[in-house]
């Protein structure tokens, strides 16, 4: 039973590795979000599996929100927003697809070296599911990165709240006002993020970050 | 609730969620600007009633002599800042920049902030502590973005995305101290409770808590607003109101630096881990040379004085990460001297910028013929903030460089160029906007004077005489931080 529990921790957080790899070649929106609703399904199952090892039922919340959220209400919610302003289509990448595979695999590798490491008087599961995390962390950060629409960027902001769900849970007795609490900033972060891609239909016509970069100029 | 739980933290955490809701509900403008204030001024009061009387630290409330300190000079410089931002939002209202629908949502934000820092500030869990701040910086985005100009909405989305990104590298700090403290605490509340991590911190794995406060510092550090972390800092100045601009730079940055002072102290308490002190002065030498340089391009004048945060947080972090006992007590002394000085700066800009209809430092001249209160006032700041004898600021930035000649000399060198660049960058805006020809309108200013006047007071009277019972406070707050 112990060797089965440790394999199915472990093949989830590295399922949440992959798919944060698969969010990174995406370049158009729609299936950006598909990959993205996909991701939240494997955290969910990832945290669900934690409760049941761990025997913290106070966990399954957290999976349902993960589930209910992130996989249906946020991806739903966004998919109309990319309708209504119409830029289904838009291919949008700063960096190219090589280069950017290349520095998420070196991120990955890193975080592995980095927390392996450090953590070695850890518990083997608690340790590995660390380092995953800290690998969709990072590659969260290099999706916003090299995306420039606002929407490719906050959906890198959100799997790498992923990550560090996937952390937060992997930390066995954490506190559950921990777990309450991202939960709820996420939802509080969709909210600001929503009004604010409203906000900036209303001056523009894109949700192109870069247009708002020409205000910027002469002012610098 | 009984009665005996009325003390003067759940006060301070009460009295602002209460208006938020109070001020939500309040159609009115004048009513609800001075409920802002009243609702201020009471939290003031019971923050000093702390002194006092301190409650006993619990597992998610911890007060302390150090954070006494921050809580207090928060809550007055909230204070002063409503009573600033009644005048302020009077004029936004006539010109129109504001609808009554956004004031009332601009004031109970305003309470919702308050209730944020003060709960971070008063958190003995690391992990309220920075939901807390998740909070503070999400109130503080909505309100930059307020105005709704493109270049507002710029601001805040850059300052959203920025702080999103340090404030999730904060929590998987703080997820990494809890995987640290688990052997040794044991599973549950323990783990993230701040005392008891100190109480047991010498036991810890050295290398995970060097990790830890690797993503805490860059974290809470793009909080403070150190270079390289800065970018979201000059823009969320710039383009929200003012009285916002007074509370960012005065209060939050001081609370993220709070955050960042309450790990370390963690660090220093285990003798495996690396010493963060280093890590610390580094950043804050970086932003400071850094942020004097960038002073002289500034055309912006609420820009022109987010450049001069970041030098003067990159000071007070550079003071703490030094240590000691008096560069500690400098780093604290810095740290109130810039609160209550460049809030008052930020009033009397903010006054400016609306008589001249401009931020625009090159279209703003001879403020001291056309409105000679407000010129002079800025001229006092500019003093004060570019740290000539004698205000505080003067006395403060000079036991920084005494104590760093003593402990490390080299150091000194790039800290009094930083110090002398920005003094020459200040300097010469200043004589532009003061001195010669007045521009645009003359038009005479309904400025709120208690303020500012009670500010530069303060710091005047702290760069003269330091009462010695004040002294000795200090001295035993820098004491603890070893």
């Amino acid at each position: 039973m112990k060797g089965l529990a440790f394999d199915l921790a472990h093949l989830l957080a590295g399922g949440l590795v992959l798919v944060s790899f698969m969010l990174l070649y995406q370049d158009r929106l729609y299936s950006l979000l598909n990959v993205f609703a996909l991701q939240a399904v494997v955290l969910s199952l990832s945290v669900a599996w934690q409760a049941y090892v761990q025997g913290a039922p106070h966990l399954y919340v957290t999976a349902a929100i993960a589930l209910v959220f992130k996989a249906i209400v946020i991806p739903v919610a966004l998919h109309r927003i990319i309708a209504r302003l119409g830029i289904h289509r838009e291919i949008e990448v700063v960096v190219s697809l090589g280069p950017t595979m290349i520095a998420g695999m070196a991120l990955v590798a890193l975080s592995m070296v980095v927390m392996l490491r450090v953590t070695a008087e850890a518990d083997p599961l608690a340790r590995e599911d660390l380092a995953f995390a800290l690998s969709v962390v990072m590659l969260g950060l290099l999706m916003m990165v090299t995306r420039r629409n606002a929407v490719s960027q906050v959906i890198g902001f959100m799997s790498l709240e992923n990550g560090l769900i996937l952390a937060a849970t992997g930390a066995k007795g954490m506190p559950l006002v921990v777990e309450i609490s991202v939960a709820f900033s996420v939802l509080v972060a969709f909210i600001v993020i929503g009004v604010f891609l409203f906000r900036i239909r209303e001056r523009f016509d894109t949700v192109d970050v870069q247009a708002l970069d020409r205000f910027q100029e002469g002012r610098r | 609730m009984n009665l005996s739980d009325l003390n003067g933290v759940t006060l301070i955490l009460a009295i602002p969620a209460a208006s938020a809701v109070v001020l939500a509900l309040t159609p009115g403008y004048l009513v609800s600007a001075r409920l802002n204030m009243l609702s201020a001024f009471l939290t003031f009061v019971s923050a000093l009633t702390l002194f006092a009387h301190k409650p006993d630290t619990g597992s998610y409330i911890l007060v302390d002599d150090l954070n006494i300190v921050f809580i207090v000079l928060n809550t007055f410089v909230a204070f002063t800042t409503s009573v600033f931002s009644a005048s302020y939002i009077a004029h936004e209202l006539e010109i129109g920049r504001l609808t009554p629908i956004q004031l009332r949502f601009y004031h109970t934000m305003y309470q919702v902030l308050l209730f944020a820092m003060n709960l971070a500030l008063t958190a003995n869990n690391i992990g309220l502590m920075w939901v807390a701040i998740e909070m503070a910086t999400l109130t503080t985005v909505i309100m930059v973005g307020i105005y709704r100009t493109p270049e507002a909405i710029e601001a805040a989305w850059k300052y959203f995305i920025l702080g999103s990104v340090g404030i999730a590298l904060a929590l998987f700090g703080t997820i990494l101290v809890y995987m640290a403290a688990r052997p040794v605490v044991g599973e549950g509340l323990g783990g993230m409770d701040w005392t008891v991590l100190l109480a047991h911190v010498s036991a810890f794995d050295p290398a995970q808590l060097n990790l830890a406060f690797v993503f805490l510092m860059l974290g809470y550090g793009t909080k403070v607003g150190l270079a390289p972390l800065h970018a979201w800092l000059p823009d969320a100045h710039a383009e929200g109101p003012t009285p916002i601009s007074a509370v960012l730079s005065g209060l939050l940055l001081n609370v993220a630096l709070y955050a960042v002072l309450r790990f370390k102290l963690l660090l220093d308490a285990n003798s495996g881990a690396i010493a963060p002190g280093p890590l610390m002065a580094i950043l804050g030498l970086v932003s400071l040379v850094f942020a004097a340089f960038m002073l002289y391009r500034r055309r912006d004048i609420k820009r022109m004085f987010a450049y001069s945060s970041i030098e003067h947080m990159g000071i007070i972090a550079f003071a703490f990460g030094i240590g000691g006992p008096l560069a500690n007590f400098a780093g604290l002394l810095h740290m109130i001297m810039h609160s209550l000085t460049k809030s008052a700066i930020f009033f009397t800009v903010g006054h400016i910028a609306q008589v001249k209809g401009t931020q625009t430092i090159a279209d703003i001249r001879g403020l001291t013929v056309s409105h000679p209160l407000l010129g002079w006032g800025l001229v006092v700041g500019v003093f004060a903030i570019a740290g000539l004898p004698p205000m505080g600021i003067f006395m403060s930035e000079f036991l920084v460089v005494s104590s760093t000649f003593a402990r490390e000399p080299w150091l000194a060198i790039p800290l009094v160029i930083g110090l002398l660049v920005a003094f020459g960058a200040l300097l010469l805006r200043l004589h532009g906007m003061a001195f010669g020809e007045p521009s645009g309108s003359n038009a005479p200013v309904k400025a709120s004077w208690a303020p500012i006047a009670a500010h530069f007071a303060l710091v005047l009277m702290a760069g003269i005489y330091l009462p010695p019972p004040l002294v000795a406070w200090f001295q035993h707050v820098a004491s603890l931080l070893r």
